[in-house]
């Protein structure tokens, strides 16, 4: 292991360096061995890169998982009269989904799928379970926000579209989603922010995401000073740049609706 | 063109139509009134089927609009609706609420439903609007384009629930004016309106609802001047 000592290293130093009061010096020393020992800012970067991977794949999953159990539910809750059996034994399905998903802690369920029900064995494997793990869990989340916007869409603009002779997906897809879409997003975004965070806890069926990577690099320098505050660092950049993003977003969509 | 029999529906244990008979042929313009609560926009939701009726059978030219077995999205391209709170799509232009349900049934190609809309659109006066969204028109403008949207599916009967209520007094003529022309241009209209002005002088048939059921109907000059049924006379002593 490439270990060097703050007294061995000082040696070493540029004059600059070594002329800085001690605290400061050893900052620098901290950063060096955090990011540039070993091209150790190669660790965070593909730490980086596996948490984007492993967000963006959740985010699609739960999207779409999130998205048909809000139809199923509100398709439910807005029928008027009695259901259809089918649609009752598919609400039920879709109300336990969300009570379990929502009941239990995401870290135990990243635990069961990791080594109960999936067990991967390679690199792979190990990331498709992440994302399983979190998209099966932001799904739950989605769904419930998603529900609240195609249930706050007024039950005209469904009989509209069908009026017209538009089917239910149809108008589902082309009047009702897009109206609700607009209405949920500063919704979904904090989803997406929580997400974000959450995938930090993938280390726990041995991803190596970002935050794994600072553990790596604290195990070998024995300072968890830098690593770990770099660590929030990097999440904060990274959370002010969706938000900033979903802000630009949501701005376009309004522009539509309000002048 | 739409035959009802012993038509029935009810919400829970509110009977709101009680077996209703009635015969709509091409061309006419049937108008009906009665207090709220007669079920009069009840029926005309059954008619393209925004209400399942409990009980009895819809013909519309010859099919069975109420056996599940045929395709009620076919036969509703056929049967425009304009609804009192207007129901714009607020999402899209005017121009993109009229080409809407032309393009996404295949009807027409985008080219063929943008010639349709601008055609109803300066036929109605409102070219200048088309790229406009709802929320920047006004109530008789959004009700004129809502018509227009039913009329670029080519609609064989047009259906109203009472299009003028929820409009501020100085745009309720726009919309009649509109309704009018239809009229004499032989649309067959179903017309559910508070309006008696309109329905003495577009109407071919009145009906008058009071309880679930068509307690008298017809033609204007009579009914307006003669009523007999007892609801009726009460009825109109108070709106004429």
């Amino acid at each position: 292991m490439n270990f060097i000592t703050f007294a061995k290293w000082l040696e070493s130093a540029p004059q600059w360096i070594v002329s800085l009061p001690e605290w400061c010096s050893k900052f620098i020393y901290q950063l060096y061995q955090t990011f540039v020992i070993e091209d150790r800012w190669k660790l965070f970067l593909g730490g980086l890169e596996m948490t984007f991977i492993v967000t963006i794949g959740a985010l699609i999953l739960g999207v779409i998982i999130g998205m048909l159990v809000a139809i199923i539910r509100s398709s439910h809750d807005l029928s008027r009269g009695k259901p259809n059996i089918i649609l009752r034994i598919l609400n039920k399905i879709c109300k336990i989904y969300i009570t379990v998903l929502r009941g239990t802690p995401l870290m135990v369920q990243l635990l069961i799928m990791g080594f109960v029900i999936m067990v991967p064995k390679t690199n792979l494997e190990t990331v498709f379970c992440g994302i399983l793990t979190l998209g099966i869990n932001s799904g739950a989340y989605v769904a419930e926000i998603a529900r609240s916007g195609i249930m706050s869409i007024p039950a005209g603009q469904m009989e509209a579209g069908r009026s017209l002779g538009l089917n239910y997906v149809q108008t589902m897809i082309s009047i009702i989603l897009p109206q609700a879409f607009k209405n949920i997003l500063p919704a979904l975004g904090n989803e997406l922010i929580a997400l974000l965070k959450e995938t930090s806890l993938v280390t726990t069926i041995a991803l190596t995401d970002v935050t794994k990577a600072a553990q790596v690099v604290t195990s070998r320098t024995y300072d968890a000073f830098v690593p770990y505050i770099s660590l929030a660092v990097i999440y904060l950049v990274l959370v002010m740049a969706l938000t900033k993003l979903l802000g630009v977003l949501e701005r376009r969509l309004r522009a539509g609706d309000q002048h | 063109m739409i035959s009802i029999k012993g038509l029935k529906k009810s919400f829970g244990d509110n009977q709101v139509l009680c077996g209703i008979d009635q015969e709509i042929k091409k061309g006419e313009k049937v108008v009906i009134i009665g207090a709220s609560g007669s079920g009069k926009s009840t029926f005309l939701r059954c008619l393209n089927l925004l209400e399942q009726p409990n009980g009895g059978h819809i013909y519309f030219d010859g099919v069975d609009i109420t056996d599940p077995k045929n395709d009620i999205n076919k036969l509703r391209q056929k049967m425009g609706m304009v609804f009192q709170q207007f129901n714009l799509f607020p999402h899209k232009t005017v121009k993109e609420n009229i080409m809407l349900a032309p393009v996404k049934l295949g009807l027409m190609t985008k080219a063929e439903a943008s010639a349709k809309a601008d055609e109803l659109l300066a036929r109605v006066g409102l070219s200048d609007k088309a790229d406009a969204y709802p929320e920047q028109l006004s109530g008789g403008q959004k009700q004129r384009i809502a018509i227009v949207r039913s009329l670029a599916m080519n609609p064989e009967v047009m259906l109203f629930d009472e299009p003028t209520s929820a409009l501020d007094p100085e745009m309720v003529g726009e919309v009649l004016e509109l309704m009018k022309e239809l009229a004499n241009e032989g649309m067959t209209m179903v017309v559910v309106t508070h309006e008696m002005g309109f329905a003495r002088e577009v109407g071919t048939r009145v009906l008058f609802m009071d309880g679930g059921l068509v307690q008298e109907e017809g033609a204007p000059q009579e009914f307006f001047s003669n009523p007999k049924h007892p609801r009726l006379k009460d009825f109109l002593a108070k709106v004429l």
